[in-house]
């Protein structure tokens, strides 16, 4: 297969990483490995952006110290990124306006490259967004965003108010995802399920996970509460961090409490 | 009144094939077990790779495994990787690994109370007793009790009764069943610690062979160093995972060879 035509994909994971676990990096290498694998991409950059603390999540710490877990936990990978943009924001961001931005950052940094032939290519795509309609992805001359989750986040578009309908519209229409199964959860059923997420079923890249490597940041958090041992379910580094920082204790879990979640305060305020 | 702990040492035998995160965790979560039980203080962890000669198929050169094992606790401080089982001539049985590394323990314990003894040789009052060993083991380890003729009698008595388990339960496996399905096990139940492992992390060495062998990605399941040392040395390929198919497991073939042996089906 000519790599010419490989469609180039920015991986973008949003999320409390409340803290970062291997889970979460399994799941780029994961998606990376899926994607590859279908001839169609190739996968150049990964993006962790951790949400602001004005998520209002029980439990949530600070977003220096998430980001500079998630910093060193991809020291050591040459192609996942830590993004602070989000969590810098005042206010609480909604998903797809993340999606937004950083799409147009991928846009701008490949205007900055010289080594596509941006003529050729867009008018290539037009007509395959002609011809696919309602399922056609943002494309730009070969470079795709793929929003990147487990299934625990597709299965969460069905909670009352937490998500936007034109959002998922946005994000699972306009751009596409890509999701980890979890055992325990069926998510071909829920887009079954949902004629929505059917119309899009195209844009959705299932991945399977063989390994089971169920790492919860809830339990990580209870079992250092416990004075329980973390390694090797987190980065070294990270767990290091964590001890010098004193994270993650009754009081921090205790944080939000009784608060509602920005996402459920937001959208019921609209209507 | 403080009460005295008794030291302890945690022994894994197994392949090793390769050492993985979750191999790691074992000893974190059996050490954070038996600490919780107020009876214990773990002093120790020993990872003991099998030799060669377990005849078990896929299993690449115990020089590799000991090797890429001493890379993966590098960074530990407490857990360390023994090569007396791996340079033995034949397949070893556990309860003779253990047997070794508790008259290890004994020699070394004995050597500094003897350096702590008073003028009349009796042990100073603040020394502690000599430190136990217990197997520490996955839950499906305690199934192969049930596997005929893998074990012998006498040594699932050693292991159970003389030297005591700690079992960790992966994922749906139920370490109570199986102990309670062998009456030498439920006889030393008291003497078999199971650990419940809520956080469901099922990172196998034969999961990691296959994605290795398919080109897939293995990194946050084994350390970084053991997939560099993997890559270096091309190991865990389609070629790899065919050695020793079609022999009998050192085991089976050693205790078929055993007089006395049972003849029930």
């Amino acid at each position: 297969m000519d790599g010419q035509h490989l469609t180039k994909v920015v991986l973008l994971a949003c999320g409390s990483f409340n803290p970062i676990t291997n889970m979460h990096l399994r799941m780029f290498e994961l998606a990376r490995d899926h994607l590859e694998d279908t001839g169609q991409y190739r996968v150049v950059k990964g993006i962790i952006s951790p949400v602001g603390d004005a998520y209002k999540k029980k439990g949530l710490i600070e977003a220096c110290h998430r980001l500079e877990m998630a910093r060193l936990s991809t020291d050591s990978s040459d192609w996942i990124t830590v993004d602070p943009w989000e969590s810098l924001q005042p206010e609480w961001v909604e998903t797809a306006k993340v999606v937004r931005h950083y799409y147009k950052e991928m846009l701008e940094a490949e205007q900055n490259t010289d080594d596509l032939d941006t003529v050729k290519y867009a008018k290539k795509r037009r007509i395959e967004e002609n011809h696919f309609g309602a399922s056609s992805h943002q494309k730009k001359d070969g470079l795709q965003l793929m929003f990147l989750c487990g299934a625990d986040v597709l299965e969460s578009f069905g909670v009352p108010n937490l998500w936007k309908q034109e959002d998922i519209d946005e994000i699972v229409g306009r751009y596409g995802m890509v999701c980890i199964t979890r055992s325990g959860s069926d998510p071909h059923k829920f887009i079954h399920q949902s004629d929505k997420l059917w119309k899009y079923r195209q844009n959705i890249h299932m991945v399977r996970e063989w390994v089971t490597n169920e790492i919860s940041a809830t339990q990580v958090r209870r079992s250092l509460r416990r004075g329980r041992s973390v390694r090797y379910l987190l980065p070294d580094g990270v767990v290091h961090y964590i001890q010098e920082h004193a994270l993650y204790s009754a009081e921090s879990e205790q944080r939000n409490a009784g608060v509602v979640l920005a996402p459920i305060q937001k959208n019921t305020e609209v209507s | 009144m403080a009460t005295c702990r008794i030291p302890l040492v945690l022994l894994a035998c197994g392949s090793f094939n390769p050492i993985t995160n979750q191999h790691m965790r074992l000893f974190e979560l059996a050490r954070d077990h038996m600490h919780s039980t107020g009876q214990y203080q773990v002093v120790g962890g020993i990872v003991s790779p099998v030799s060669d000669g377990y005849g078990k198929q896929g299993l690449v050169l115990a020089q590799h495994r000991i090797a890429m094992a001493k890379l993966a606790l590098q960074s530990s401080d407490w857990v360390t990787v023994d090569e007396w089982e791996s340079q033995q001539a034949d397949w070893t049985e556990t309860v003779v690994t253990m047997r070794y590394h508790c008259g290890r323990i004994l020699k070394e314990y004995e050597q500094s109370t003897g350096e702590h003894n008073d003028s009349s040789g009796n042990p100073s009052p603040l020394s502690s007793p000599c430190p136990q060993l217990k197997l520490l083991c996955g839950a499906d380890f305690l199934d192969t009790f049930q596997v005929p003729d893998l074990w012998l009698d006498d040594h699932v008595e050693e292991v159970a009764g003389h030297f005591g388990l700690i079992c960790v339960s992966r994922g749906g496996l139920h370490p109570e069943q199986a102990v309670a399905a062998s009456d030498t096990l439920s006889r030393h139940s008291h003497n078999i610690f199971l650990v419940r492992e809520w956080v469901r992390n099922e990172t196998s060495a034969t999961e990691v062979r296959r994605a290795l062998r398919r080109g897939l990605s293995v990194k946050y399941l084994i350390p970084d160093s053991v997939i560099e040392y993997i890559h270096q040395h091309n190991l865990y390929t389609e070629d790899s995972e065919r050695r020793n198919k079609g022999t009998v497991l050192r085991p089976l073939a050693k205790q078929a060879t055993q007089p006395g042996k049972s003849l029930d089906d």
